[in-house]
């Protein structure tokens, strides 16, 4: 710096600074934008904002390199004539030629056959659009990422306790004293979560570490539980035994709040068993848990209706209903359940010592007994009793794909919350804590159609395209118990994969299993690299043709605002804004940014103007559904409903005068109402007088216990989050899931599986929490590949997108494999030496690099980092490409094909969440002779019409006129 | 330490000059106490010429070492504080003195003039000369102490780096006064031989002491000290960047181990022993190719050596850079 | 007399980086910029930078513990990286002890970089200038931010506040508390720098459960009646002694 400037002497330009929210990932911090002379000078957070209050990471501060990235799709582009998928060569086209292009096509689709339209996309955040647009558009075959990133997390707990980590509830550090953090590496929720951790532990509070990996938030872990993938279930089931032995669970929670005491039908041969006892017929069916299950009152000793004033219901025991039915509490189920599940047997599986896991437990119960909680908050439950007090316990826990990501994740996601459940911690101080929308009921209501008559030509889908399945007739399957959908989610395959199953996708159709489509499209994922499992093959797949040289997918759309591997294989490139250039909502239809005290959404408004014929993909979906005339997007006269993006967000109702639309902050003509309201003309003016984000606090009372809160429970129902009050119990025992095995089973009247998938139906939809090895380990020989490989997130990168981020790559330029040092001596080669990883699927070479902070059993790397030669418009020897890999290679999206030959997806069996971290590899050293390469290799991409050609062999960013740069 | 052909050539021509200059007018001094044969102004001159070249050279090759050597004026600055800045004011210092000595001589107002009616030990050339050896020294000091006053940089915090500096320039000046002589065909070849291959020897015992010492080095900054944790198994994982920066580019020569150990039996070769022989060799056979050889070899070992010199130097802010990851 | 600093906290530091390249995108539009990269889309990319996180690994298996280590230039109160700057572009500021280097003056020789013992200064290799850490002296005195935003650029960024910043000479300045309070110490004492920047150490939250504390009055065991007794079969003193 020079001397006469250092005090603080503001460089000449024209300065402004604009509010809005960050897209570097999903976590939607509010940031501030400076600009000078309309360049970005810098982007801080934003001090105002609920989500971040001011804090930003190294992504988005790195927003500037996103913004002026040579990778930039600048150009509608069409695939050359002649030029195969995954070249990369285009030509430049106009946008009114791709909008017929694509027009004309889907037009023809809708009126034959709307399910050959495929819509997929990936970390967006938009799906409040994108889904209404398939919805509109009657097309079955429509999800975003949540199938192959956290299903398991989202549906193991909701179907539990009604709602989840992820984005829609967390952990109460404020208020905690022990905090368990199980497979988390850097996470959805990410700035807050480490604004939180540091909080809590200069609060004094313990935080441990379950994760076979020790970096970023492990690493300032107070207690680091090394494990082995994908035996968390145990664990989990080994410290819900020592809870029991012990006695440290919350009685009184579990009697008034879960089904625990609720009484299981134990009739071997009745219809009804291991389902609840029922003692009345509902007056209404709804999308709840109607309050008509029995108690065994210990006072009177018999059955009363749950919740009898008096009552004092037994947890455990073995009792015979007047007529004779055998049955038992839930919770004694659970005690049967778990009781071989002892420390000692979770040891073997997971390698933590029993002795650690009793510790853990006591540490666990102890400190959630003897540290209760009480706050001076006056609520009354649903059952009308007045609380003086809302108490709670000191102990929470966070988990994400480390649970997620397995085959087995469901289960042991069920048994986490179940756990904490009985730790007396859900939505109550210093432990679990709900995020508006949620809680929801269990499960939510939102369904899919329940057949293939739920989807008709030129006819909106009789149904969402995701839903959340209550029993097997929700199930969206033909008279055969075969998939409606594409990706064959909620079928009897994957009954509950209420995210849909993206990575089964291209595969499906390719193979044309369940049926062929015509037209895909891509949002935001890239689908040819790392969001796909079996990269290659799934690559080779993209670009096969039938024997009548049509191409096996015969049109593919790619909306993506970067050159990826994935625009390479399109026919048609859709070039998307930046999050600097366009409007978007994080809407409470989607997934809202709320915090535990209220509802909160936010949105983000244009701070520079789109870079060529850049068009946010929002308009080309108003543009597409105006021209196919689907019905949202017309007014009476069929003519074009709205002029655009921000006009569509302030006008559109979910049905008309609904009074609920993407937006929930100041509805009303005057913005005098939340949540629900007419449209206001002025909405995004407000929005942007408030930071960009509506934030509604709710009563103190409301903002506890919420899924038994009288309270709030009729707020949410006024407000329209919900539909019913009632209460939401947590579901210890799912008689949910009990449905699905007695239709295995044939004890029921409705839809029942194809007979091959009875046995994994029964076997895996069981009520209660249980351990099995993941579906891939099972079927891998475990001597031949003794090492479990995983990824997990750098802090400092999101998924493929940010290698063309001139400061992030710095960081994060290519990837080593990380293991103990013990397998160095063992296979004879050093730290840093080019080794082979080899699964059953296949195999990459890559740098070794040795670690003390892994498990010895496992082996990982950072997510995507490795990338195609030239794509991101990186030059060709980049070290992505030369030294950086792609652990995909090595997984494959289906298990080994079945003797009858059927292909099942690599997932859980009931969620069909993706199996990202249950590979098994072996690792061995390269040959001498072998390249100094990463394999494999593909042909590099080049840059495409539009893009920066001229490379420059240096720069230096100088925003604004004073342009210092090369 | 990266060795930056700037500094090597800096440092090992201005040594030569240094030492030129030092033989020349020692040689002076010796003839004026008639000890030696009296010598024409032309050998001085010439002498001089020479001294002035190398030193020049150096200077020259210090500016490839600046990034803004326009701003090179700048650097007198701070003679107070630096070393640095000390250096850059006396190494001008010594090759005007140089020039004065050489020009004196060449316009006859040497030893043997009378210009005014001084003569001997008061005569300008002795009188400049003697503030040149001042500077000269003083110059040796400078450049030593540039690597000697970096505490810790323990390799160089010693006085056997000015004290091998000074010789180094010593031994290769007097080698080439040697080859020089013989050239010019003065008796003095024989003077100049003896005091480099003394010198040479005595440089020999010192590099050799300093070889030893840094072999010995106990580094007072460890991982403990630099990250402030106390556990005896510390290893870096990541650097914090993975393509190189100017922290891993300035600091660490690069070089194989292999490349390493043997620049050093290099230099210890090229700098000691194949001179004195060829010094002894082209003594006795008053052969000035020999003597030039020596001289020439002298200075490639000296390269080498001071390659060696840099390249053995540990930084402690290699502790923070260990590990690509 | 002030000496204005860093203080980090490595309990709490997470490795994120959001301190080094928020630092990079302050510095490169300011007054201290523009910071180069070099093959900033090719092989080895490898730029400027005035703040880098490293990760070390404490420890063996099991027992390891991860260490992430953010380094800035420490602003030394005896820096050697100043008296060794031939020209005085390198200087350390009376008023506040930031030391910082004047472009106009730097010749680019290194000499600082090589007197200093942490590795925090780096040449840009376009303007030839030696450049580093400046404590965002131009954001830490601009009256144009509100007062709350008059912090180091790595400061505001940094998600789990283990960035503190205020002048290491005031005894009640939250910087000083924190290094009397939690331990803070210096990097490589033994060259008595004196470094103004300092770091705080891991702590560690213990949980202690007595065997009696689980032992418990309010046992739902007790509830259900199954609150676990010997089995009456298992033999006792009672079957034993006859006196
Ligand atoms: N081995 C392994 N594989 C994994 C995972 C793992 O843990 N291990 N994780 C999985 C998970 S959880 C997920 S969510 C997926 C994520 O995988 P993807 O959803 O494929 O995510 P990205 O690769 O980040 O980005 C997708 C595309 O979005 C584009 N993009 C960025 N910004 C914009 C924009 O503003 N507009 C548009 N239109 N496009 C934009 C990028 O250029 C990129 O091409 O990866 C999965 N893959
Ligand atoms: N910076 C950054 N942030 C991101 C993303 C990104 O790409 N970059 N991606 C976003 C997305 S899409 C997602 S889904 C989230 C995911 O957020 P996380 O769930 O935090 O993501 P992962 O990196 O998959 O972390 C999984 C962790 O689980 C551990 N693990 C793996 N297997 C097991 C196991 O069997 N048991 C246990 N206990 N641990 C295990 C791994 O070591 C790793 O630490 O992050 C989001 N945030
Ligand atoms: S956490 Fe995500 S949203 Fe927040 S600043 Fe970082 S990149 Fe942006
Ligand atoms: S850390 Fe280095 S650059 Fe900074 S003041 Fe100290 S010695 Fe100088
Ligand atoms: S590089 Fe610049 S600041 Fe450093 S010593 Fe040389 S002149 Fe001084
Ligand atoms: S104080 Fe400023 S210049 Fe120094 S590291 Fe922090 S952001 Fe960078
Ligand atoms: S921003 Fe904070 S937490 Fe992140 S690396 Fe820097 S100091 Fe550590
Ligand atoms: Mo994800």
């Amino acid at each position: 710096m020079r001397k006469d400037l250092e005090k603080a002497e503001p460089i000449k330009g024209q300065v402004e600074v604009k509010n809005t929210t960050c897209y570097m990932c999903a976590c939607r911090c509010g940031i501030r934008v400076t600009l000078r002379d309309g360049e970005v000078r810098y982007i801080q957070g934003n001090p105002e904002h609920p989500l971040n209050k001011g804090v930003i990471c190294a992504k988005g501060a790195s927003g500037i390199m996103k913004q002026y990235s040579p990778a930039r799709l600048t150009k509608p582009l069409r695939r050359k004539p002649g030029s195969d998928r995954g070249d990369g060569e285009f030509e430049e086209i106009s946008w009114e030629e791709a909008f017929s292009t694509m027009s004309e096509r889907l037009e023809h689709i809708r009126k034959t056959d709307p399910k050959k339209f495929a819509l997929f996309t990936g970390r967006d955040q938009m799906q409040a659009m994108t889904g209404m647009f398939a919805k509109q558009y009657g097309t079955p075959n429509y999800a975003a990422h949540g199938g192959f990133c956290s299903v398991n997390m989202a549906a193991g707990m909701i179907y539990t306790i009604g709602g989840s980590f992820w984005e829609f509830g967390g952990p109460d550090l404020e208020r905690s004293k022990l905090f368990i953090m199980i497979g988390t590496a850097e996470d959805h929720h990410s700035n807050p979560l480490k604004m939180a951790l540091s909080k809590f532990k200069r609060d004094g509070g313990r935080f441990i570490s379950i994760n076979p990996v020790r970096t970023g938030y492990s690493a300032i872990a107070d207690e680091w539980v090394p494990i082995k993938p994908g035996t968390d279930g145990a664990l989990l089931l080994a410290l819900i035994n020592e809870m029991i032995t012990q006695g440290l669970y919350d009685r009184d929670f579990l009697v008034q709040y879960t089904n625990s005491a609720q009484l299981v039908n134990l009739d071997e041969k009745s219809s009804e068993y291991g389902m609840f006892v029922r003692a009345e017929v509902p007056v209404e069916e709804g999308c709840f848990d109607p309050q008509n299950k029995l108690w065994w009152d210990r006072n009177v000793n018999k059955a009363v209706v749950t919740h009898t004033a008096g009552a004092d219901p037994r947890l455990m025991g073995e009792f015979k209903l007047e007529d004779g039915t055998p049955v038992k509490p839930a919770f004694q189920m659970l005690v049967d359940r778990v009781k071989e599940y002892t420390p000692e047997w979770a040891e073997d599986i997971t390698g933590i010592p029993a002795e650690t896991i009793r510790r853990l437990g006591h540490e666990m119960g102890v400190t959630a007994r003897d540290q209760k909680i009480e706050l001076p908050i006056a609520w009354t439950d649903v059952w009308g009793k007045d609380h003086e007090t809302v108490t709670g316990s000191p102990v929470s826990f966070h988990a994400m794909r480390g649970l997620a990501a397995h085959s087995n994740g469901f289960q042991t996601i069920r048994a986490l919350s179940i756990l904490m459940t009985m730790l007396g911690t859900i939505d109550t101080p210093g432990g679990f804590r709900h995020k508006a929308p949620f809680p929801r009921p269990i499960p939510p209501c939102a369904k899919t159609p329940r057949g293939p008559e739920g989807v008709k030509p030129n006819t909106p889908l009789g149904g969402m395209p995701l839903g959340w399945p209550a029993e097997p007739d929700d199930l969206f399957v033909d008279d055969k118990g075969e998939p409606v959908r594409l990706d064959k989610a909620f079928s009897w395959e994957y009954p509950l994969s209420v995210h849909g199953m993206m990575h089964n996708v291209i595969t499906n159709a390719w193979r044309g299993d369940p049926y062929p489509i015509d037209t895909m499209m891509i949002f935001m994922a890239n689908m040819a690299w790392n969001s796909t499992m079996n990269t290659e093959g799934v690559r080779k797949m993209l670009n096969d043709k039938n024997e009548d040289g049509e191409y096996k997918i015969p049109f593919l759309i790619v909306c993506d605002a970067f050159q990826s591997e994935m625009t390479s294989y399109a026919d048609l490139v859709l070039p998307d804004t930046t999050y600097l250039e366009r409007h978007d909502v994080m809407s409470m239809l989607d997934r809202p940014i709320s915090e535990f005290e209220g509802p909160v959404d936010s949105v983000r408004i244009p701070v520079v103007p789109p870079k060529g014929d850049c068009k946010p993909f929002q308009e080309v979906l108003i543009e597409l559904g105006t021209r196919l005339k689907l019905p949202a997007f017309i007014n009476e006269k069929g003519e074009r409903k709205y002029r655009d993006y921000p006009d569509f967000v302030v006008n559109y109702e979910t049905e008309p005068g609904s009074g609920i639309g993407f937006l929930a902050g100041w509805r009303g003509k005057g913005g005098e109402k939340f949540m629900k309201g007419e449209p206001n003309p002025n909405q995004w003016q407000m929005y942007e007088q408030n930071n960009c984000v509506y934030q509604h606090e709710l009563p103190k009372s409301y903002q506890y216990m919420r899924n038994w809160n009288k309270g709030y429970l009729e707020w949410a129902r006024h407000h329209r989050l919900t539909r019913y009050a009632e209460p939401i119990l947590c579901h210890i025992y799912s008689d949910v899931l009990q449905q699905f095995r007695l239709a295995a089973q044939g004890k029921t009247d409705g839809k029942q599986p194809p007979d091959h998938l009875r046995k994994r139906i029964e076997t895996f939809f069981d009520p209660l929490p249980f351990y099995y090895e993941t579906l891939e380990s099972q079927l891998t020989d475990k001597h031949k590949y003794p090492l479990n490989a995983i990824t997990q997130r750098p802090m400092a990168m999101y998924h493929s997108w940010d290698s063309q981020n001139a400061w992030l790559r710095q960081i994060h330029t290519y990837n080593y494999l990380y293991m103990s040092p013990e397998l160095g001596t063992k296979g004879g080669f050093e730290d840093g030496d080019w080794v082979w990883v080899e699964s059953q699927w296949g195999k990459v070479r890559c740098l070794c690099r040795f670690s003390e902070a892994v498990e010895p059993g496992t082996v990982w790397t950072w997510n995507a980092i490795g990338k195609q030669a030239g794509a991101w418009n990186l030059e060709p020897k980049a070290d992505e490409a030369s030294k950086g890999f792609l652990l995909n290679h090595v997984i494959s999206e289906e298990l080994p094909p079945t003797p009858e030959g059927e292909h099942l997806s690599n997932s859980d069996p009931v969620t069909g969440q993706a199996g990202w971290y249950d590979v098994r590899v072996r690792v061995y050293k390269a040959e001498e002779t072998d390249e100094k390469i990463s394999y494999p290799q593909f042909k590099p991409l080049k840059p495409v019409p539009g893009q920066e050609k001229k490379r420059k062999p240096w720069m230096a960013y100088f925003a604004g006129k004073g342009k210092r740069a090369s | 330490m990266h060795p930056a052909f700037s500094v090597i050539f800096l440092t090992t021509l201005i040594g030569v000059g240094q030492g030129l200059f030092l033989a020349l007018y020692t040689g002076e001094i010796y003839s004026t106490l008639d000890l030696l044969p009296a010598q024409g102004g032309q050998f001085y001159v010439i002498g001089s010429v020479i001294a002035v070249v190398f030193m020049a050279a150096g200077l020259l090759a210090s500016f490839f070492h600046l990034g803004h050597p326009e701003r090179a004026w700048r650097s007198a600055a701070r003679w107070r504080t630096s070393w640095l800045s000390r250096e850059v004011i006396v190494l001008p210092a010594v090759i005007s003195a140089t020039v004065i000595y050489g020009g004196l001589h060449y316009f006859g107002w040497g030893m043997t003039a009378d210009v005014y009616a001084v003569k001997g030990l008061l005569s300008p050339t002795i009188l400049v000369g003697a503030a040149g050896t001042v500077a000269a020294f003083a110059l040796f000091l400078c450049t030593g102490m540039i690597y000697a006053c970096i505490k810790f940089l323990q390799e160089w915090a010693s006085s056997l780096t000015v004290i091998n500096y000074t010789l180094f320039g010593l031994a290769s000046g007097f080698a080439l006064a040697t080859a020089y002589a013989a050239y010019s065909g003065s008796e003095l070849v024989s003077f100049y031989g003896v005091i480099a291959i003394v010198t040479t020897v005595v440089a020999f015992i010192t590099r050799v002491a300093s070889l030893f010492r840094n072999a010995r080095i106990k580094h007072k900054s460890t991982l403990q000290s630099a990250l402030g944790v106390r556990h005896n198994r510390i290893q870096q994982r990541s650097q914090g960047f993975m393509g190189g920066s100017f922290n891993t580019r300035e600091f660490f020569h690069g070089a194989s181990v292999v490349w390493f150990k043997s620049i050093k039996w290099v230099f210890l070769v090229l700098v000691f022993p194949v001179p004195i022989a060829l010094l002894v060799a082209g003594i006795n056979a008053a052969s000035f190719d020999l003597l030039a050889a020596a001289f020439v070899v002298q200075y490639i070992g000296l390269i080498a050596e001071r390659w060696f010199f840099f390249a053995q130097a540990n930084h402690p802010q290699n502790l923070y850079y260990q590990t690509v990851g | 007399m002030t000496q204005l600093a860093l203080v980090i906290d490595l309990n709490v530091c997470v490795g994120c980086h959001a301190c080094v390249t928020s630092c990079k995108e302050w510095n490169t539009s300011g007054i201290a910029g523009s910071m180069s990269d070099d093959r900033p889309y090719g092989e080895s990319p490898t730029g400027n930078f005035f703040n880098r996180v490293q990760s070390f690994e404490v420890g063996q298996y099991p027992n390891t513990e991860t260490v992430h280590f953010p380094k800035s230039c420490l602003h030394c109160e005896d820096p050697p990286c100043v008296p060794v700057c031939p020209t005085g572009a390198s200087y350390k500021r009376e008023e506040d002890g930031i030391v910082l280097v004047d472009y106009d003056k730097c010749i680019g020789c290194k000499y600082c970089s090589w007197a200093c013992p942490y590795g925090v200064r780096e040449i840009d290799e376009h303007q030839k200038v030696m450049k580093k850490c400046t404590l965002c002296v131009d954001r830490i005195y601009d009256e144009s931010l509100p007062e709350a935003e008059r912090k180091p650029a790595c400061v505001m960024a940094c998600p789990t506040s283990a960035r503190l910043f205020g002048d290491v000479h005031d005894p009640d300045s939250q910087v000083s508390v924190a290094i009397r309070e939690e331990g803070g110490y210096p990097l490589m004492p033994e060259w008595g720098t004196k470094p103004a920047n300092h770091y705080l150490p891991r702590r560690k939250t213990k949980l202690k459960i007595h065997e009696d504390e689980l032992i418990r009055a309010d046992n739902p065991l007790k509830k259900e009646g199954h609150l676990p007794t010997p089995d009456e079969s298992t033999p006792t003193l009672d079957d034993s002694t006859t006196w």
